[in-house]
């Protein structure tokens, strides 16, 4: 009774929005608020350098769009829920934000989009990778571009089974998502004729890995793959690297790993590793180009997210430059209409979910042989085609699906 | 003069000076009041909530740290029991109102308290505060672990619901004169205990246990009692934080949070009624100001150098030198 009362008044309300807003830009400005971690874990895959990219996609329409102003805010989330909430809630209700752009860590995202929701504003999500967020956690009111765990827990061992990799040893870390990665790659890895040899499962976090590394060498199987996130994994990846995991013939698959964990790791010890990125600088002319622009502005190479940070702002200020209108669901619409073609992705295309489906990539860190240059680290093995990357909708749970 | 008549006199001085004592305190009293009535009007309520949710967090963990000298390194899990509690039962059962909620929650945090208090209470010093450590880790890990949490994505879109069915908590400014009413009656239950008989016993057992036990307190008990109570309005605290911003997350439980409960009180005074309420009001401030600022990658490294100067320089916290600062000088 209670949740038909809250969607009628909600639909109401919306429709009243879309009704009143249609073609006009709220206080004649588009404001852009960026919540990132700016100081914490994830600082190095968005954190300032996103707030660059974002700046550049504004700095591409000479500040203003349809004769509006762009402004941009940004607050650092300390990858907590309560600030995040706290914080877009303010945005959003006093100082007039009309877009919330970053988000990064999952818990930081739900808690950011049920707040966007209520307010019927609109958040471009980049640097998560829950695929929750479009599915169980979906609304109406946000859009996540850059990736998210399906392909990578798709991709990578899809292609590595079919590259003749049969037996697999899952390295998972001891919490939901290290649990839900697994339970993805087992199913992925067995309908594709492999198998499952053992799997065992670490604390989060874990600062030694040696005896987990041990046991997965003396599994003998053909694959060990790292079911977990940030500095478990590149933890992990040292200690493989010290025990000649890779030297040895075993193949490592990361399931989660960004350019700057790469970099940082360097291609000595990361060398050999397959992964499944949504973009990479180097993959093809117009990606090059950005990616320079972009290192003249920070002095890095971009990740995945930046690339869609930088993206996704670009597609929003169009929509709003065809449709006169700020309004969240003019714009998502819009959004959902246009076809995305440019520097990151070709024919991609944001679903009634909020999914924007485009190819994966598998990637293969490169030796420091073939390495050319401090950032040329990956070698594209194969793309992963946006139908096969991403959860189907027929699998999806989100509210928006009409055959839900 | 007879030697009674200076008797008499000094304590005539001495009541003189505890009425103007009291009449300042009461001044002071009321005017807080009246900024915290008014100041939804002028600052966002949101915020204006999440500080008295901390506040009343560093209160009750001031209670057994600054009343009672046990050190907790364990608070974080009363703070999210409470809150997980409140949040799961509130988006799962929809007949249940806000009150209830909260009052389950809290009665979660109490429970634990008592479980936590039993099994560390006979240690002192270090060992008491590696003990609760140890316990809030077990509990953090069964919030990790456990699926009705949501694990590290955390619970979310917990509903405000009404107040007894009536006022509905939607509304920031209703929902913010909740927090604030729990907030007082907490902050008045908590300056009550502490002048109460039980609560000289507490001072006297921070001062010397050995002395308390030989005039015969039961030490231990008192002490489980102030943990409890302690752990009770932690959890109390949670409960409301989870409401007001419809979400419980790990970082309640991780141990960050109890350092932070720490930093909260003995910047703002340990010991004292208003330190921690200032502490958290400063904390949450810097945090949120500085992060939005140029100086947001350095919110960290400030907040320690604020806790390192703190301890070296100023021991009893800001409201504890004011108070120092004024007795000395205008008694």
């Amino acid at each position: 009774m209670t949740i038909m009362k809250k969607l009628l008044t909600s639909a109401v309300a919306s429709a009243m929005m879309v009704g009143g807003a249609q073609a006009e830009i709220s206080n004649n400005t588009v404001k852009i608020g960026y919540l990132a971690d700016m100081s914490g874990t994830y600082r190095d895959l968005a954190g300032p350098n996103g707030l660059s990219a974002l700046e550049m996609a504004v700095a591409d329409f000479g500040g203003t769009v349809k004769g509006a102003k762009i402004e941009i805010v940004t607050a650092d989330d300390r990858n907590s829920p309560d600030v995040a909430s706290s914080t877009v809630r303010r945005w959003l209700e006093n100082d007039n934000v009309d877009m919330v752009a970053g988000l990064v860590a999952s818990s930081v995202t739900i808690a950011a989009t049920k707040v966007i929701e209520e307010n019927n504003k609109l958040g471009l999500v980049n640097g998560s990778a829950a695929s929750s967020i479009t599915n169980e956690h979906c609304t109406p009111n946000h859009i996540h571009y850059t990736y998210d765990t399906y392909p990578l827990s798709v991709g990578t061992p899809t292609a590595i089974v079919k590259e003749g990799g049969k037996s697999w040893y899952i390295l998972t870390a001891d919490y939901a998502f290290g649990h839900s990665l697994e339970s993805d790659v087992t199913r992925m890895v067995e309908s594709n004729g492999g198998e499952i040899v053992d799997s065992i499962r670490h604390p989060f976090p874990t600062p030694d890995f040696s005896s987990f590394i041990l046991q997965a060498q003396a599994s003998g199987a053909d694959v060990v793959a790292l079911a977990n996130a940030g500095a478990d994994t590149t933890n992990a990846i040292t200690t493989a690297s010290e025990f000649g995991l890779t030297q040895s013939g075993q193949t490592l698959a990361a399931l989660l790993l960004f350019l700057t964990d790469v970099h940082a790791l360097g291609a000595e010890t990361a060398q050999g590793i397959q992964l499944t990125t949504g973009w990479y600088w180097d993959k093809d002319k117009e990606a090059r180009a950005w990616s320079d622009r972009f290192m003249k502005e920070t002095g890095v190479r971009p990740t995945m997210v930046h690339a869609g940070i930088y993206s996704s702002t670009i597609q929003y200020l169009n929509a709003i430059e065809a449709t006169g209108s700020d309004d969240s669901q003019t714009v998502r619409k819009q959004m959902m209409d246009t076809p995305i073609n440019d520097m990151f992705t070709k024919n991609g295309r944001i679903r009634e979910d909020g999914r924007m489906v485009h190819d994966m990539y598998l990637a293969q860190v490169k030796t420091p042989e073939e390495s050319n240059s401090e950032w040329d680290l990956y070698k594209i093995l194969r793309t992963i085609p946006a139908d096969e990357a991403f959860r189907p909708l027929s699998d999806s749970k989100c509210k928006l699906v009409s055959s839900n | 003069m007879s030697q009674i008549d200076i008797q008499s006199s000094i304590q005539k001085t001495i009541l003189k000076q505890q009425k103007a004592e009291d009449r300042r305190k009461l001044v002071l009293n009321g005017i807080l009041l009246m900024l915290l009535l008014l100041a939804p009007f002028v600052i966002y309520p949101v915020f204006l909530m999440k500080i008295l949710c901390f506040a009343l967090f560093a209160a009750a963990f001031n209670l057994l740290f600054g009343f009672t000298g046990l050190l907790s390194f364990g608070h974080a899990a009363f703070l999210a029991t409470g809150g997980y509690t409140t949040g799961y039962l509130l988006s799962n059962y929809s007949g249940l109102t806000t009150e209830m909620g909260i009052i389950a929650g809290t009665l979660m945090a109490t429970v634990l308290g008592l479980g936590f208090a039993l099994l560390s209470i006979r240690r002192q010093g270090i060992y008491f505060a590696m003990v609760t450590l140890a316990l809030a880790q077990l509990v953090f890990f069964f919030f990790v672990q456990s699926s009705f949490t949501g694990g590290e994505d955390g619970l979310h879109g917990v509903p405000r619901g009404e107040l007894f069915g009536l006022i509905n908590l939607e509304d920031n400014l209703n929902m913010y004169y909740f927090v604030l009413a729990v907030f007082l009656a907490c902050y008045l239950l908590i300056q009550r205990i502490v002048s109460s008989p039980y609560g000289h016993v507490l001072k006297a057992i921070k001062q010397n246990e050995p002395r308390a036990v030989s005039l015969g307190y039961k030490v231990d008990r008192y002490k489980v009692l102030a943990f409890v109570i302690s752990a009770a309005l932690a959890g109390l605290a949670g409960s409301m934080k989870s409401v007001v911003f419809q979400l419980a997350s790990l970082n309640d439980a991780h141990w960050h949070m109890s350092g932070e409960v720490i930093l909260m009180t003995l910047v703002g005074g340990m010991g004292t009624l208003l330190g921690p309420v200032l502490g958290a009001t400063l904390v949450v401030n810097i945090e949120y100001q500085l992060g939005q600022g140029p100086l947001r990658d350095w919110v960290d490294p400030i907040l320690g150098a604020i806790f390192v100067i703190t301890v070296l320089a100023f021991r009893s916290g800001i409201v504890g030198e004011v108070q120092k600062f004024v007795r000395k000088n205008i008694g």
